[in-house]
């Protein structure tokens, strides 16, 4: 990819596969390890070429088992590599669950820094692609739970190149959530624009009407929402959170300040959920800010129902709207 | 129990041969009922057997002789098999030491090793300096061999620290409690040590081993670090010490087949020794990690051993184990029979009984008097180094916990403030 010149349109998948491409050139430690992501390119051909192009040695199919993909990749950062773990669906991160929090999120701190742990787990995230059980899921809130993690989800094609790149530089382990059925979504890439740091929050869409949190997926839904809102004559302010823990939210705050409402939104279940944290820690930093209650809108707390109710499970523009109407009404 | 015709039908349940029946030779020597199919008490004695059957590698018996096998030699001098066992005097020493600082309060709960010295030290001192240990929680014996000192073990149990050595200047990871994970971290050393191009000279090369019991073998991860190690050819040794109870089950709640016989599954090597056996396990783990230095690993070592304390000093184990058990294997003690053969072959003066002695009530006194008195991590140790790159949210949340307890006036009178 040229270091300058005309922004290049790419899809989010595409940004996913040349952050990798440059994180694997910039440092021969960055392996890239998981279940069909050598040959065939992994299930959503986001590490596709990079078998071909990097070898075997460093782009590797590993056997079917998530606890064993990341408790390998574990001795692998002992030993000094950077492993970037692919885990196929959402759904299936949690065979390798315990391998992340009670091993990978603690090793670092059981050994008081002697050992770092700079391991990528990429997971696909979200519903909305018409998929069988286990393929929807919004498993974010559990690892945010976990100390010694960060965790982050990114958006767009842009965030997707950048991000995945920070990522892997970072010499704590990540869980880094992709939006599957955002995966072909288009943006251009201007690489002479430099990216933000990777735990931070951003703010796309200036507003004074309210304020709306969101990340992930959800983030195109909200935009929309902002754009309908617009066209109603109420600006809406969007941030996306990019960074689930630590959370970033010094942008939400200044925001709820000014418009002295807030709507969370997630696809995961609200409850206990960091859609939860973010409404609790805004109604202690901003409490004498806010002219309404924090609303928030997310998937039901049920488990993920069959594809043909999703469009009903998935929060979409028009319950956001309904949010904003509510918040405008007290 | 299955009928004839399910036995018969390709659509029923697949006949499962008895435990001891093998078409190689039997496994161990259990007579079967009429039918075909062991009794249990047959297949539990069956499985705890381990000074009968042809196939346990042994080269000291329990009474302290020599004894040849075919395929493992170990041509060892009278310096070295005193050093050995020195070794296995003082880690059990420091062992004792420990359990009896337990019972008086200064640790907060101790694993014991006892029964276990030979298969660690035997294990242990298999190693090179450029090999790779990944212990479970009861490996003093190999941290020892390692360079860590029993204080850095004592700090876990006292709660001052998780683990406070180098695991790579040392070769030996930290403890890990959750049964098995460690397998899984191994193999992926040892896959590391294969990319990075370690493998091949069998003198040169490097090697990981990982330590685990036998109930550990019934976890998924260890299922998931063989069938890793056969994929790619892992330079790793499972060095796993059967010590016949994972905590109050016996052998029969994990296995219906002995231990070792599961690596033929995953395509490698296992072999069992007598994990009492100093040199038989010495002998058998240099061989391992030999051939996982030359490039054929992985290899399963099934040490069989006996665990002659508790579980932790939390156990009971009149509840579970059986009367007599602990005499018999008392009979087998990993020490007793080198101390025997070094008496009766005269490969050591009475002096250096004397000493070895000596040096373990040395030891013992200076664990004691550094356990005693470890210094106390104070409450900024909960915040410390959770992240490489510690976040801003984290570093305040410490600040407003030690500015809360800097306002107390009398500051032993906060809570926690008694560091």
């Amino acid at each position: 990819m040229a270091a300058t010149g005309t922004p290049q349109t790419i899809t989010l998948a595409k940004g996913l596969n040349q952050g990798l491409r440059a994180a694997m050139e910039a440092d021969s430690k960055v392996i890239v390890m998981g279940e069909d992501v050598g040959r065939l390119g992994g299930v959503f051909r986001i590490t596709d070429g990079l078998q071909k192009d990097f070898g075997e040695q460093r782009v590797f199919d590993t056997p079917l088992g998530e606890s064993g993909i990341i408790g390998t990749a574990v001795g692998l950062a002992v030993r000094g590599y950077r492993p970037v773990c692919e885990i196929q669906f959402d759904g299936f991160v949690f065979p390798g669950f315990d391998q992340i929090v009670s091993q990978l999120a603690r090793l670092h701190y059981r050994s008081q820094g002697k050992l770092r742990m700079p391991v990528v787990v990429r997971v696909p995230h979200g519903g909305g692609i018409g998929a069988v059980e286990h393929h929807s899921e919004s498993p974010e809130s559990y690892f945010a739970h976990t100390p010694g993690l960060k965790v982050v989800a990114c958006a767009n094609p842009v965030d997707a190149y950048w991000m995945i790149q920070q990522a892997i530089a970072c010499d704590d382990p990540v869980i880094f959530f992709e939006p599957k059925r955002r995966y072909w979504d288009k943006a251009p890439l201007d690489l002479a624009t430099a990216p933000p740091p990777l735990f931070s929050s951003r703010v796309l869409r200036a507003g004074t009407a309210a304020t709306v949190v969101a990340y992930g997926p959800m983030m195109r839904t909200v935009l929309d929402a902002a754009t309908v809102a617009e066209q109603d004559g109420q600006t809406l302010e969007v941030i996306d959170l990019r960074t689930l823990s630590p959370l970033d939210l010094a942008p939400v705050f200044d925001s709820v300040r000014r418009t002295g409402r807030l709507i969370c939104v997630s696809e995961a279940p609200g409850e206990a959920s960091l859609t939860a944290e973010v409404a609790a820690r805004v109604s202690q930093e901003c409490f004498y800010s806010l002219e309404a209650p924090v609303l928030r809108v997310t998937g039901f707390d049920t488990p993920y129902p069959p594809a043909m109710c999703e469009e009903d499970y998935v929060p979409d523009l028009d319950r956001v709207l309904d949010a904003v109407d509510r918040a405008l009404a007290y | 129990m299955p009928s004839r015709k399910s036995l018969s039908s390709h659509s029923g349940p697949a006949a499962r041969p008895p435990v001891g029946q093998s078409t190689e030779g039997s496994i161990v020597g259990t007579a079967m009922d009429i039918d075909g199919q062991a009794r249990p008490e047959q297949v539990i004695a069956g499985l705890r057997a381990t000074s009968e059957g042809e196939d346990l590698v042994q080269l000291l018996t329990p009474e302290g002789q020599r004894v040849s096998h075919p395929q493992f030699e170990l041509d060892i001098s009278p310096v070295e098999l005193q050093s050995l066992y020195r070794d296995m005097v003082l880690v059990r020493r420091a062992d004792r030491e420990a359990k009896a600082l337990q019972r008086q309060g200064e640790l907060g709960l101790w694993a014991p090793l006892l029964g276990q010295e030979a298969a660690q030290i035997g294990a242990g001192r298999a190693m090179a300096p450029q090999d790779m240990a990944f212990p479970s929680y009861r490996e003093h014996g190999v941290a020892w061999c390692r360079g860590v000192d029993p204080t850095e073990l004592f700090g876990i149990f006292r709660g001052i620290d998780q683990g406070s050595w180098d695991p790579v200047s040392t070769g030996c990871q930290l403890y890990t409690i959750v049964v098995g994970s460690q397998c899984l971290h191994a193999t992926g050393y040892a896959m590391g040590q294969r990319l990075d191009g370690k493998v091949g000279d069998p003198d040169t090369g490097e090697a990981t081993i990982c330590f685990f019991g036998d109930g550990a073998t019934s976890q998924g991860d260890v299922h998931e670090s063989f069938v890793w190690a056969a994929v790619y050819d892992a330079p790793v040794v499972f060095f796993c010490q059967n010590n016949q109870w994972a905590i109050s089950a016996s052998l029969d709640r994990q296995t219906r087949v002995p231990l070792y016989r599961r690596a033929r599954g995953y395509g490698f090597p296992g072999i069992r020794v007598d994990g009492n056996d100093l040199l038989a396990t010495l002998a058998v783990t240099r061989w391992a990690l030999r051939e996982c230095r030359t490039g054929n690993g992985p290899v399963l070592i099934e040490a069989c051993t006996y665990r002659m304390d508790a579980h932790t000093t939390s156990d009971d184990p009149t509840r579970y184990q059986l009367a007599g058990e602990l005499e018999e294997w008392k009979l087998k003690d990993p020490l007793e029979r080198v101390r025997v053969h070094l008496v009766r072959e005269g490969l050591a003066e009475p002096e250096f009984f004397v000493g070895v002695a000596a040096e373990a009530d040395e030891l013992a006194l200076r664990l004691r008097n550094y356990c005693i008195s470890m210094p106390v991590p104070g409450p900024e140790r909960i915040f410390s180094k959770v992240y490489a790159e510690p976040p801003p949210p984290l570093d305040a949340a410490r600040d407003d916990y030690l500015t809360y307890l800097a306002s107390f006036p009398d500051a032993s009178s906060a809570p926690g403030g008694t560091h």
